[in-house]
């Protein structure tokens, strides 16, 4: 029993992630009709927002020690921040230690501009192409952000901690009558999830309760209609990108503690990410964060040793195997709408 | 008897048909003027450097061509020599190889076997290279390995660590002189009964591709050796990110150890979240549970950060070898010195195998007086040297494998700097380390015979 509770809460901050990244996806394919494979590049430009600005807050002065010596044996140069200065060294490492949660608000800005670029300078380009062209150019992008990165980060991954009251585990077995440390959960990954839900939950009230989210809705519905009442749509079809893109890059900036960001999170999570939209229903924003959590359970459920044991391998398929189910069953997904990619 | 008297006309129709099969035929296949493949002129020899300059492993591919650069030029007589002076052989006199001035070209493995194999035979074929070198991967490792042998130059490989590689993947043409994963689980196991006791139940997360599974064999059955108990066995995904959902069942077994046979970013990856859900913390079966990675990689073991004090793991070499245990390892020093001079830091254990094996192969051609892969293999095979960094050093003739010292290693729990990431907890002297050429985890696959290639 302890067991199938841990995997849930594994499944559940899993599917955090490919909910948020497959939210972005379905936002955009509802609106724009486009087939965005360089979202999960978006995914791993938030992370690398957290990395850049950790950096810039510990952008630091030398001095020369001449009592240590470095590894050649010259006197070492020693590293100051800034920030020590600014704020005092107390506060100033406490600035650093939370750089993680602090550099959503400069990831906010940054992503929805990236967005919002992105959508004017390349992909408006292809709305009226067949969406080969979509997947083929966005591919092609994804491939340049993250070599792009590569150039200037390097191929490994950074390290990116979380901050020091959130380092460690909360014991939920202890708490539930189960023997102690038998459930444990690290306190980060219950961040993820509220942060997950608080951003899934802020997502669908901006459009189900806004004005503005009440139109892009109606443009969804029926683009044409809104466009001869005199709304600009394209222009609010435009701002939902860089919302979408802000959503993937949150993801993304949440992420780094979990595992340490390299320029290639982003492809790791774009595969996933897809078949989360197919089998949650193309254009179904319920869909997407169902199907979410619900093949990050699946997931996390299929790499216990007792599973592999019957099924050697299973793990490394499984989330074809139910996508392939769910098509056969349900060829629009699980919340999929008649008409969606099917003209 | 007649004979045809010959025309003009024919003598152009076969001349151009002769031409035109010598320009479709690889290179390698048409030295038959030469005694072996790419032949080098009176003025030059060129090398080709085979990393990865794109991939995962990039970063560990560009600090293999640091130290390839750095070794060339030490070949050609400039800079400061580096370890030429402390080798136990001296017939490197600083003017090239045989008197030809080093030259080399690189090519990107990307760690794809395909890739790798398509980029060695583009500098044995294009640009004539008479040895290829480098690689972050056994998979590369044996792929060009094979590919060099069929084109008759030598391979010396660079950071592999799968026992085929000189197991049953072995070739005549082919030299490591990195450890092997044998080699980890034989130096690591005295240390860790040592250090975590004997009664132990160790549970294992293996990447699930050749490498995963020779190291999880190595190091099983040295654990079980010693006493340990293996408990269980999971192969995880090479494609894995989260390794939250394979290490939660360790929290329900009775495991007290936890290995992980990972590299790369899956070592990142799984170290970080081992250590995020407290394992480091946990008390098991009465002891304090250990984490253990065999193999270390001082490169990503950065990517782990603070996650990696305290574990322990295997290393072919460390840059503080000479300063902490002395004499025994020197060339450490010289090499540090000459590479962190040039470059600002130090150097990476796949740096220091890809500089030695450089050296090592100028040596041997120096030694035998010809290029000839041949006249290289009977130079190489059963060469005992020293002064190279790792001790007194044997390659053994009957596989073609490196036999020294291995060290054990510690993360540090608080590092000062992101190059000093490990603490030497002590080094296993090669006798500890040594198997013999039949041993069952080397079954299998034979050296051949060389291949001079024309």
């Amino acid at each position: 029993m302890d067991a199938i509770i841990l995997q849930i809460l594994n499944g559940l901050d899993k599917g955090s992630a490919y909910a948020l990244i497959a939210l972005g996806l379905t936002l955009i394919f509802g609106t724009l009709g486009v087939v965005n494979f360089a979202h999960g590049a978006l995914f791993m430009l938030g992370a690398f927002c957290a990395v850049t600005f950790s950096r810039l807050l510990q952008v630091s002065y030398t001095f020369t020690d001449a009592s240590r010596t470095d590894f050649l044996g010259n006197p070492l140069q020693v590293e100051v921040p800034y920030l020590y200065d600014i704020l005092g060294e107390s506060a100033g490492a406490a600035v650093i230690d939370w750089a993680v949660p602090i550099s959503i608000l400069f990831a906010i800005p940054v992503m929805l501009l990236i967005g919002v670029i992105m959508e004017r300078g390349l992909i408006k380009h292809f709305y009226k192409r067949p969406h080969a062209d979509q997947i083929l150019v966005t591919f092609g992008l994804a491939i340049v952000l993250q070599e792009i990165i590569k150039y200037f980060y390097g191929a490994n991954p950074i390290p990116t901690p979380a901050p020091d009251a959130f380092i460690g585990s909360f014991d939920f077995g202890a708490m539930i009558g189960f023997d102690a440390g038998s459930i444990v959960y690290p306190y980060w990954r219950m961040v993820y999830f509220g942060f997950a839900a608080i951003i899934i939950g802020a997502v669908f009230a901006f459009l189900r309760f806004t004005t503005f989210g009440m139109v892009v809705r109606a443009g969804m519905a029926d683009r044409e209609t809104v466009t001869l009442l005199g709304i600009d749509i394209d222009r609010r079809f435009t701002i939902m990108f860089g919302i979408a893109a802000a959503v993937a890059g949150l993801a993304g900036v949440m992420y780094t503690p979990i595992n340490s960001p390299n320029y290639h999170m982003g492809m790791d999570f774009l595969v996933l990410s897809f078949v989360v939209v197919v089998v949650g229903g193309m254009g179904s924003l319920p869909g997407a964060v169902l199907a979410g959590f619900l093949l990050g359970i699946i997931e996390a459920f299929a790499s216990m040793p007792e599973v592999l044991d019957v099924l050697p391998g299973i793990n490394q398929i499984i989330i074809y195997l139910v996508a392939i189910i769910v098509l056969l069953t349900r060829p629009r997904g699980l919340m999929g709408r008649k008409g969606v990619m099917e003209d | 008897m007649s004979f045809t008297k010959p025309t003009r006309r024919g003598v152009i129709k076969s001349g151009a048909v002769m031409g035109a099969a010598g320009l479709a035929t690889p290179t390698f296949f048409t030295s038959a003027a030469n005694a072996y493949t790419n032949a080098p002129g009176n003025d030059t020899v060129t090398l080709g450097f085979n990393v990865p300059q794109s991939g995962p492993y990039a970063d560990e591919g560009t600090d293999e061509l640091r130290a390839f650069e750095l070794a060339v030029e030490h070949l050609n007589g400039e800079g400061d020599g580096g370890m030429m002076n402390t080798f136990s052989s001296q017939v490197l006199e600083g003017n090239g190889i045989l008197g030809r001035k080093v030259e080399f070209v690189t090519g990107d493995t990307q760690t794809k076997s395909d890739a790798a194999r398509a980029s060695a035979r583009s500098m044995i074929e294009r640009d004539g290279a008479i040895m290829v070198s480098g690689g972050s991967s056994s998979g590369v490792a044996v792929a060009v390995q094979a590919l060099c042998q069929e084109a008759g130059v030598i391979f010396m490989a660079g950071l592999t660590h799968a026992n085929d590689t000189t197991g049953k993947d072995k070739k005549a043409n082919g030299f490591r002189h990195f450890f092997n994963s044998y080699m980890s689980g034989a130096a690591l196991a005295p240390i860790l009964a040592q250090q975590y006791g004997t009664d132990r139940n160790a549970y294992y997360l293996t990447a699930d591709y050749n490498w995963g599974y020779t190291t999880e064999e190595a190091i099983t059955s040295a654990t079980e050796a010693v006493g340990w108990n293996t408990v269980n066995t999971v192969k995880t995904p090479l494609t894995q990110t989260d390794f939250s959902s394979y290490i939660a069942p360790v929290l329900q077994s009775d495991a007290d150890v936890l290995v992980l046979v990972h590299y790369g970013g899956n070592m990142v990856n799984s170290l970080t979240n081992a250590v995020q859900f407290g394992l480091r913390e946990r008390q098991a079966n009465g002891k304090n549970f250990e984490i253990v990675v065999p193999l270390y990689s001082e490169l990503m073991a950065r990517g782990a950060g603070e996650n990696i004090g305290g574990i322990l793991g295997s290393q072919n070499w460390d840059w503080k070898l000479e300063n902490q245990l002395g004499e025994r390892y020197s060339g450490t020093n010289a090499f540090v010195q000459s590479f962190g001079t040039k470059y600002g830091f130090p150097p990476s254990q796949a740096a220091h195998t890809c500089y030695v094996q450089t050296l090592l192969y100028a040596d041997a051609v120096a030694r035998a007086g010809d290029f000839n892969p041949c006249a290289v293999v009977e130079a190489l095979e059963g060469f005992e040297f020293d002064g190279l960094g790792n001790g007194p050093t044997t390659y053994r003739a009957d596989d073609h494998q490196c036999f020294k010292d291995v060290v054990v290693v510690r993360g540090k729990e608080n590092p000062e700097n992101e190059f000093d990431l490990v603490e030497i907890v002590e080094v296993t002297p090669t006798e500890q380390v040594t198997y013999a050429p039949d041993h069952p985890q080397f079954a299998g696959g034979s050296l051949g015979e060389c291949n001079p290639g024309a």
